[in-house]
């Protein structure tokens, strides 16, 4: 047993310890908001001011969350329900399109496959004006429904993709063998292929869960007051000039924290998600 | 095996959803086209909102107003802006992921919960991500009074989104050169590139192509096609063209948000490298460092050339950020996206409205037809 290294041992330990740092540097970087976010969240309004941006608070101050959630009022409950419905829809549909997209022929389905995928990268500045106009032409401007049926079609380019995919992994002798015992599309649906999409629905699920909660561009532009939803809030909340910082602070939190819990318990599956966008999953 | 009718089900199944996105995507792209040729919102006759509201066709008066008319200028600038922002985006994720991930490929102690922290603002929305870093970055308090406080020093003196200074500025009759310039540059990069490679025949018809564009560049040809600015020196003055400083702080808080982005895509790309590969390289010497260099890197090229096309493309359509981050009424920081938000949901200029995001469009669709033609090839 020596404490002496060989210049060898020396360069690897050094190396080493130089990952880790950088590591730690990147962390302490990619946290630093975080700290900022939650202490200032946390602070008595009175006490926030420039030059002390970075201390502590001297006392916890939870009042702001009533704040907040009390400013959000009903753009919280909107954001809730849409979402659900938006996602329980777009998710159903893309996992039927994706189950037809890989496992039966349509005619045509060379063309039209990209073409739908096309939707989930146009910017939709380009399509804002018309769907104005379509959502005021059949009376579904400004409501909760109308952004329901917004977010499921735009959504379907996704879903029906990262299904596809995923679907194209079951062997088709499976299937094949289904139909011999008399199964129809349905039936081949139910008993083979829905039983296998339950990772698939996770993935499908949490990745529009979180884009249509993070999702502002219709938010601002196709809702009345009534049916904002709650990134709206936030964009006022912190939008005047002279604010008090301890609510946007505390309202990123609560606009963060439902797709923040979902990263952080189920990672794996919206990675998954994230990749699929890059189309080969 | 499977019967004709289940074919027809099949495709009954999927029609609902094709005919929603042939008329919510395609429809809608061709109605924005059109409104994009009248003049709806912007003839003071006819009350935009009104019922029967006229809309007389007015050809392509609306995209050469965007191009020339002095009033138009924040037009310009926001093209201006998305050129800069895209660039050092992109770039800035691409540098910040790839280190990240090769970090992460050295067997790092805790690397799942390193790969958490890198990742987790993928999961806020911009418009939050815009909140926190709009305080960050207060011109009197945020990371500007950092080195004061951690280390005693002067603090930075920089306003960030309020900043109204100019980097690289340029004249915008000059942009067609100057892109002509930067594309001749890259092609003799690849000329450059294709020799060493010992691959003669490209680099001869490199030669061949910057010695045509160079003829066309001095025969004047973008002078004829490019439209003079009505104004020219007061748009110089008014609204000077460059790189904005004000847009360095949302560039920062889009990477910070984006690169776990970019790092996924690579530590998913480096996975797929078959560890014999690098074996193989080991035992022919090659050092550590030596193995990413010949080994990795090369393998992840197409990694790196999605990641441009996903991250550029988003780039393009940027918007909530800086509407979060500098408000939608910054001149400085404006972007396509909010001023197609700005004239139509705000001025009701819908025509004008339509051009700008058909100009977008037309953006997105270079860099991501050519993208899906290419992965769907490649799928079958």
């Amino acid at each position: 047993m020596t404490n002496v290294m060989t210049s060898n041992e020396m360069k690897r330990y050094t190396a080493r310890v130089a990952i880790y740092v950088v590591l730690a540097i990147f962390t302490i970087v990619f946290l630093t908001p975080v700290y900022l976010v939650v202490i200032t969240a946390l602070k008595d309004p009175s006490t926030i001011n420039l030059a002390t941006t970075w201390n502590l608070p001297e006392s916890l101050y939870f009042q702001s969350f009533g704040e907040v959630i009390e400013a959000f009022g009903p753009r919280l409950q909107n954001s809730v329900s849409l979402v659900i419905a938006a996602t329980a829809l777009s998710s159903v549909l893309g996992s039927l399109n994706g189950y037809v997209f890989s496992k039966w022929r349509i005619p045509g389905e060379k063309i039209l496959f990209p073409l739908v995928l096309f939707g989930m990268f146009i910017p939709y500045q380009a399509i804002l004006i018309p769907l104005f106009e379509f959502m005021r032409s059949v009376n579904l401007y400004g409501g909760i429904p109308g952004l329901v049926i917004i977010h499921t079609v735009y959504g379907l380019p996704i879903t029906t993709l990262i299904f596809r995919n995923f679907y194209m992994e079951i062997p088709d002798e499976m299937l094949e063998a289904g139909a011999i015992d008399g199964a129809d599309f349905w039936g081949l649906y139910r008993h083979v292929v829905f039983p296998l999409s339950i990772p698939g629905f996770v993935v499908v699920v949490i990745w529009q869960f979180t884009q249509i909660w993070n999702e502002f561009l219709f938010a601002v532009t196709m809702t009345n007051t009534d049916s904002q939803p709650i990134t709206v809030g936030l964009a006022q909340l912190a939008g005047g000039e002279a604010v008090k910082w301890n609510l946007p602070m505390a309202g990123a939190i609560v606009a963060a924290l439902p797709p923040l819990i979902i990263y952080i318990i189920l990672g794996r599956y919206f990675i998954r998600g994230l990749l699929a966008g890059s189309i080969k999953g | 095996m499977r019967s004709r009718k289940d074919r027809l089900i099949a495709f009954l199944m999927v029609l609902p959803s094709l005919i929603a996105i042939y008329i919510f995507v395609y429809g809608f792209i061709g109605s924005a086209i059109q409104t994009s040729t009248t003049d709806w919102g912007s003839n003071p006759a006819q009350p935009p909102l009104a019922q029967n509201v006229i809309k007389s066709d007015v050809g392509l008066a609306n995209y050469e107003g965007l191009m020339t008319d002095m009033m138009e200028f924040s037009f310009r600038n926001s093209l201006a802006n998305t050129f800069f922002f895209t660039v050092f985006f992109v770039g800035g994720c691409l540098v910040v992921g790839l280190i990240l991930a090769l970090l992460l490929d050295q067997n790092i102690v805790g690397e799942g919960l390193f790969r958490t922290i890198f990742l987790f603002p993928m999961a806020l929305s911009f418009v939050v991500t815009g909140t926190i870093w709009r305080w960050m970055l207060q011109p009197n308090g945020g990371v500007n009074i950092l080195p004061q406080q951690l280390f005693g020093l002067e603090p930075i003196n920089f306003g960030w989104m309020n900043s109204r200074d100019v980097i690289l500025p340029f004249e915008w009759a000059h942009v067609p050169t100057l892109l002509t310039y930067l594309g001749m540059i890259i092609l003799a990069f690849m000329i450059v590139n294709y020799a060493v490679k010992g691959k003669w025949r490209a680099s001869q018809y490199g030669v061949i192509a910057i010695v045509i564009i160079g003829l066309v560049l001095l025969s004047g040809f973008w002078n004829n096609i490019w439209l003079p600015l009505d104004q020219p020196d007061m748009e110089t003055s008014i609204a000077p063209k460059g790189f904005n400083a004000a847009l360095i702080g949302i560039i920062i808080a889009a990477v910070w948000q984006m690169s776990g982005y970019t790092m996924a895509m690579f530590i998913a790309g480096i996975r797929g490298i078959p560890e014999e590969l690098r074996e193989a390289a080991r035992v022919d010497g090659c050092s550590e460092l030596g193995v990413y260099w010949r080994i990795v890197l090369p393998q992840l090229n197409p990694i790196i050339l999605s990641a441009m096309i996903i991250l550029g493309h988003i780039s393009l359509k940027i918007f909530d950020l800086v509407f979060a981050m500098a408000g939608p009424d910054n001149a400085q920081t404006i972007v396509p996206g909010l001023l197609v938000y700005i004239e139509g949901f705000r001025e009701n200029s819908f025509a004008r409205a339509s051009a700008i995001a058909v100009i977008m469009l037309f953006f997105v669709a270079i860099i991501i037809v050519p993208y899906l033609w290419s992965q769907l090839r490649d799928d079958s």
